[in-house]
């Protein structure tokens, strides 16, 4: 039987693909070479205690070093990523970023720094964590951030234990258990709710696509403990009734909080503070470019209202006479991830936000609309548009007319990637059928978006003429169509030396 | 799409069928198509109370993961195990090898609310 690994979903097979590092292993082979030694030589069996040996030696490879280097730049080239080609996966905001961000993080001063060195020292990293802190509370039209979260969802949990918090505080932690989620939503807002104890109900999306008011004043009480909302929504679409729904959820007594995965369609132009969000999260990998993808590492700083200061996370920094310090604020939720968060990715966020000012942050986001509406109004004659109304950053097409002929969102996504382009992202709001939602992001030229719509347009007419070409999609990649179900059914998650 | 005589179905895009006192519960082939290939299914045990109208069975797809919903309320009295190893029977088989659970009901089981074949069919042309 043919053996095949799985990295990520992918499969790659023996006759088709790169051999795997173990499969080039020779006994014997070494990549290194030590001086040498210049200290008593003693056993193993005198440093470690015989219980914590392992009976047998580990399966390695062994193989020299120019080896290693091919075998992963070899496999980095059959990779699409942003710095090969256009990435416009919805709501993932896959812009390029500027290499100015990897110089200003590589500097010494900040990626040299222990997280136990006294403070004395480190002044200069905590005040680019104090200005970052105050940068982002403005974007947000808010009081004061948290650096920590690790990612979005990271952001979203640590949020609602703020809401938690703040509903104790008030002697309401018990009646209030619901938190309010669109049926738009990104899967991370229920989930995070659920992580962090609540009870989930679902407010359905009036037919243009925006929250049904009118469903959400039945909806709140006593019992609501606050709303998520992203606006834009993952529809692309600016729900107009954001201040009617603020107050409504206000009035009840709950919180709202605003999932800022979307927030490169607003930065500069309108602020989720003035809006009646009370904690925002951005999405620094997303918005604020810095790399993403594969598993992060990522950044989800939180920004709160002046009344929720008091249950951030700690360590935030605090300036007090010219001097930075690591503080915890008086009711602290308490500690939500080691040391600073990933500092690495606060210096080159910091660093977008210095090089483009208030300006410049305002004119990203109008182009990102801008190259949105571009694409959605070259493309609704080909496919279908479910909101046909102007858009933010991103829209949602729906692959049914395709349907109608066989050819499904997952088809069209595969052929793209024989035109060298990333799929956008798919089947994603779930209240669209065959969703195919594109997000271009600023950072694209009028040819690649004009690349793209050509593209588009020659897959829609494909569907037509030839839809086999599309069911059998994608023809020029490394591998071909991958079989999901199987690799999600019966995976096989590491190398094996004998066969299965 | 089709919806199998002889069951009942729910606007969840359940379907049930009644055998003496119990209830047997699935999906329905139109709910498996949307789903897409299902990759796991999290049953219930035998023995736990279900509700109806709450979620009583998760199934994950390539596409999505979704609750099913009971439609009755009473205790599980048998779970289709097949459907840990084998999956994928619910979307080969969903209304005979691929059923989910069999619920004994606390009250007498009526098929009010519920959908005839045809009126089922009817529905899911509309959505």
């Amino acid at each position: 039987m043919n053996l095949a690994v799985y990295w990520g979903g992918i499969a790659v097979d023996h006759k088709t693909g790169v051999p795997l590092l173990m499969e080039k292993s020779k006994p014997g082979r070494i990549g290194y070479s030590l001086p040498p030694l210049d200290v008593p030589e003693l056993s193993l069996d005198e440093l470690i205690p015989k219980e914590y040996l392992a009976a047998q030696i580990p399966d390695l490879p062994e193989v020299t070093e120019p080896e290693v280097v091919r075998h992963f730049t070899q496999l980095s080239r059959r990779n699409h990523g942003v710095d090969v080609g256009f990435y416009p996966l919805g709501s993932c905001t896959m812009k390029y970023n500027p290499r100015v961000n990897e110089d200003i993080a590589a500097l010494a001063g900040f990626s040299r720094l222990h997280p136990y060195q006294p403070w004395d020292s480190t002044q200069g990293a905590l005040e680019l964590m104090y200005q970052l802190d105050s940068y982002l509370a403005e974007i947000a039209g808010l009081s004061k951030t948290t650096l920590q979260p690790a990612a979005g969802a990271h952001g979203e949990l640590a949020g609602l234990l703020i809401m938690k918090a703040y509903h104790r505080e008030q002697g309401e932690e018990k009646e209030r258990q619901e938190i309010l989620i669109p049926d738009s939503a990104h899967g991370t807002n229920p989930a995070s709710a659920r992580m962090a104890g609540f009870v989930v109900k679902t407010i359905p999306s009036q037919l243009q696509g925006g929250v049904d008011v009118i469903a959400l004043k039945d909806m709140v009480g006593p019992q609501t403990a606050g709303l998520m909302l992203t606006n834009p929504n993952t529809l692309g679409l600016f729900d107009q009734n954001i201040c009617e729904i603020a107050k409504i959820v206000h009035r009840a007594g709950g919180l709202l909080y605003y999932d800022g995965a979307n927030a490169n369609a607003i930065m500069g132009i309108v602020r989720p503070g003035d809006m009646g969000f009370d904690i925002v999260h951005f999405n620094l990998h997303k918005t604020f470019s810095t790399p993403h993808g594969g598993g992060g590492p990522g950044a989800g700083p939180i920004s709160v209202s002046k009344e929720l200061e008091q249950f951030l996370p700690y360590p935030i920094v605090t300036k007090e006479d010219h001097r930075y310090t690591l503080t915890k604020p008086a009711k602290s939720i308490g500690r939500i991830k080691s040391f600073y968060g990933n500092f690495g990715v606060l210096v080159k966020a910091y660093a977008y936000i210095r090089i483009h000012g208030p300006q410049g942050l305002r004119e990203i986001s109008e182009n990102a609309v801008l190259n949105a509406n571009y694409l959605m109004h070259h493309l609704k004659d080909d496919y279908y548009l479910p909101y046909n109304q102007q858009c933010m950053h991103e829209f949602v097409l729906s692959g049914k007319w395709q349907k109608a002929v066989g050819v499904s969102a997952l088809d069209i996504a595969k052929r793209l990637l024989d035109y060298a382009m990333h799929a956008p992202t798919i089947y994603f709001p779930l209240i669209v059928d065959e969703a195919i939602m594109v997000e271009p992001t600023e950072t694209e030229s009028k040819e690649t978006l004009d690349q793209f719509i050509e593209v588009m347009k020659a897959i829609a007419a494909e569907a037509k003429e030839d839809p086999d070409q599309l069911i059998q999609a994608p023809h020029q990649t490394p591998v071909g169509r991958l079989d999901e179900a199987r690799a999600a059914r019966k995976p096989i998650l590491r190398w094996r030396s004998k066969e299965i | 799409m089709i919806a199998k005589k002889g069951l009942q179905y729910t606007e969840n895009h359940e379907w049930l069928k009644q055998e003496g006192r119990m209830v047997r519960i699935g999906i329905t082939d139109f709910a498996q198509e949307k789903l897409g290939d299902v990759v796991f299914v999290e049953l219930p045990a035998v023995d736990d109370q279900v509700t109806k109208e709450d979620p009583f069975t998760v199934v994950e797809s390539v596409k999505a993961v979704s609750d099913v919903f009971s439609p009755v309320s009473g205790v599980i009295v048998a779970i289709n195990e097949t459907l840990e190893d084998s999956p994928e029977l619910i979307n080969e088989d969903p209304y005979d090898q691929g059923w989910i659970v069999e619920v004994e009901p606390i009250d007498e089981f009526s098929f009010e609310g519920l959908m005839s074949p045809e009126e089922y069919q009817a529905y899911i042309e509309e959505e």
